[in-house]
């Protein structure tokens, strides 16, 4: 998938994460501002990159501000986030590449 | 060297402190030694009153110079006004090097920050510290090192001499010129001076400020003229809305009031659940709520309560009004009720030394049969950290955790199994504050888990209706919703120490470092 515009999904109340995706330069650029970077970093890395590689995406400017949101969480707003920048509402892939 | 909670402590360390690491929580029972004592500076004229026009006076006529010590209580908790001015004038006249000795700092004092960072201030002391200056603590930005020790901790601390205070702040609602202190009474009213009677009694120089002066005598008085070199008269020594807030209403979250249900059965169903039992509670929504509904069960079943200890607040007075308790034991006041209880003719103000230090003949917390605490993080171990955050900042306090967890016959610490993404039950804490030996059983949200050194305990549970789990169970449900954490990354250098209530270094603390992520170092 290609990132058409700019978009966000999530809030920044505790145990949630906004997710902010927009159109990339050429790679994946991840920023991260997390409640618990010290003890989770890693771990929220690696489900965000694992979630844009399931939708394909290899081309994305993408910062996840976190409040302690859990790996379900995280993966729920990094979907929402991309599938708003391609202004796509109707027949999602529940169960395909969203799951 | 490896000390009996595990913890790795750096001779370094030892060496500069000049400690030895933490054997265990009766390792100095019986110890003798010969308590220290202030330089006295006699009043035998009979011509002078001891009021002088302001601070800078006082300091002056204390004589502050580079390097000295101050001692602070925290009775006004968040409303306090004392430190912050005692410090500016320390600052502006060009003082170095100060070490802080106070029962507790907190957010109230995030301006004295920049003080630490321009040198004046180079050492603290205190039970913990919250806001801005655990965060420049824990990045590096206080010279020497950080002492957090219990309430109990500090009382042995200044008795035996370890700690030897110079100047001693005592804020102090109401004030005579002669010194004579009272916690009631005056627009900063904070019911009780507990934790300041160590400073009266062995700081060198002792300064009472207030913001009510009364005429002579100011009696009964709870630190006596007899101990007090200097009276000053300011404008406001606190916020009284910050000083005793209004009652906490009743907490309505269902996850600690479900934790409030299991430690009251808990409680009920133990063998020290009888007639002249005692107690003690924090003031966290669960342990507020788990006190209201053991009053419920003590009157239909009809046991009082011999005595209730504390840190108090209204749940625990409305025991003495309802005639549900003997009487209270206070060391401080946390709401209106409290500071309005301490009229009550059973409600009895205690020191702060009377309540916990280790270092006398016997403190009150060793008569204790339950306390009831809270915690940031417990481990397998069942140690407990309440100062520094999971993050690796320091955030908290020791407060009496360590010296109640130890008395008392039944600590029970409560928390929930995770906040946020953070869990409290954990493989090891970020820094142990409390030892495992010392911790009977962990309630959480999830489950309770007995301490396997109480089979006693394991035994009497064994018929109860209440949800039991091992505390690697318990650790193990958090991980599966959470995932497992990483060690937060510090660096080399120590910061601070965590000093056990015997004064044996029980863990220390080190500089943050700056998160980098595993792939990109």
């Amino acid at each position: 998938m290609e990132i058409l515009k700019p978009a966000v999904a999530g809030t920044l109340e505790s145990s949630d994460a906004q997710v902010t995706v927009e159109p990339g330069d050429g790679k994946v650029e991840f920023n991260l501002d997390s409640s618990v970077i010290n003890q989770f970093g890693n771990q929220i890395k690696k489900v965000v990159m694992e979630t844009l590689d399931r939708l394909d995406i290899n081309n994305v400017k993408i910062t996840v501000v976190d409040k302690g949101a859990l790996d379900c969480t995280l993966k729920a707003r990094v979907e929402a986030a991309v599938y708003r920048s391609v202004d796509q509402y109707d027949n999602l892939p529940w169960g395909g590449i969203i799951r | 060297m490896i000390n009996a909670v595990g913890r790795d402590i750096p001779q370094e360390i030892l060496d500069i402190t000049g400690k030895e690491v933490f054997q265990g929580v009766h390792y100095r029972d019986g110890y003798t030694y010969k308590k220290d004592g202030p330089n006295t500076k006699c009043v035998i004229n009979s011509n002078g009153s001891k009021l002088v026009k302001d601070i800078r006076e006082a300091l002056v006529k204390c004589e502050i110079k580079d390097g000295m010590t101050l001692g602070f209580h925290h009775h006004f908790r968040e409303g306090d006004y004392i430190v912050n001015m005692v410090m500016e004038e320390v600052h502006n006249m060009g003082i170095k090097d100060i070490t802080i000795c106070a029962s507790s700092l907190g957010k109230a004092h995030d301006k004295i920050v920049p003080y630490i960072e321009d040198g004046t201030i180079t050492n603290i002391q205190s039970s913990g510290v919250r806001g801005k200056i655990g965060e420049a603590i824990s990045t590096g930005k206080l010279k020497g090192l950080a002492i957090m020790r219990s309430h109990g901790g500090r009382v042995r601390a200044i008795e035996s001499g370890e700690t030897r205070i110079d100047i001693a702040f005592i804020g102090t609602p109401t004030c005579d010129d002669y010194g004579n202190c009272r916690g009631i009474g005056g627009k900063s009213d904070c019911g009780v001076l507990s934790y300041a009677m160590v400073d009266g009694d062995y700081a060198d120089k002792v300064v009472a400020i207030t913001d009510c002066l009364v005429p002579f005598p100011n009696f009964p008085a709870h630190i006596s003229m007899t101990k007090v070199d200097y009276v000053v008269e300011v404008d406001a020594i606190g916020d009284p809305a910050k000083i005793a807030t209004g009652a906490a209403k009743p907490t309505t979250d269902m996850r600690k009031l479900m934790m409030a249900d299991y430690c009251t059965q808990f409680v009920v169903n133990s063998p020290y659940f009888k007639d002249g039992f005692s107690y003690q509670t924090g003031v966290g929504g669960a342990s507020i709520a788990s006190t209201i509904s053991l009053a419920k069960i003590m009157k239909e079943r009809n046991i009082r309560m011999k005595f209730g200890v504390g840190g108090l607040t209204k749940p625990m007075c409305d025991l003495l009004i309802n005639d549900q308790v003997d009487c209270l034991l206070d060391t401080q006041d946390f709401d209106l009720a409290a500071v309005e209880s301490v009229k009550n003719l059973k409600h009895f103000r205690i020191s702060a030394g009377e309540y916990a230090d280790p270092f006398n003949k016997g403190a009150v917390v060793n008569k204790l049969d339950f306390v009831i605490l809270a915690a940031l993080e417990v481990d397998v171990h069942f140690n407990c950290n309440v100062v520094v955050g999971s993050d690796g900042m320091i955030t908290g306090a020791q407060g009496g955790h360590p010296d109640t967890a130890a008395g008392a016959k039944c600590t029970i610490v409560i928390a929930p199994l995770l906040q946020g993404r953070t869990p409290a039950i954990c493989t090891d804490v970020t820094t142990v504050t409390t030892p495992g030996e010392s911790i009977d059983v962990v309630i959480t949200d999830y489950g309770i888990a007995i301490n396997p050194a109480r089979q006693d305990l394991i035994e009497a549970m064994k018929d109860v209706d209440l949800p039991f789990k091992t505390i690697e169970e318990l650790r193990d449900i958090a991980y599966s919703i959470t995932g497992e954490p990483e060690r937060v990354q510090f660096a080399d250098r120590v910061v601070g120490i965590i000093e056990s209530r015997d004064g044996t270094v029980m863990d220390v603390v080190r500089q943050i470092k700056p998160f980098e992520f595993a792939d990109e170092k």
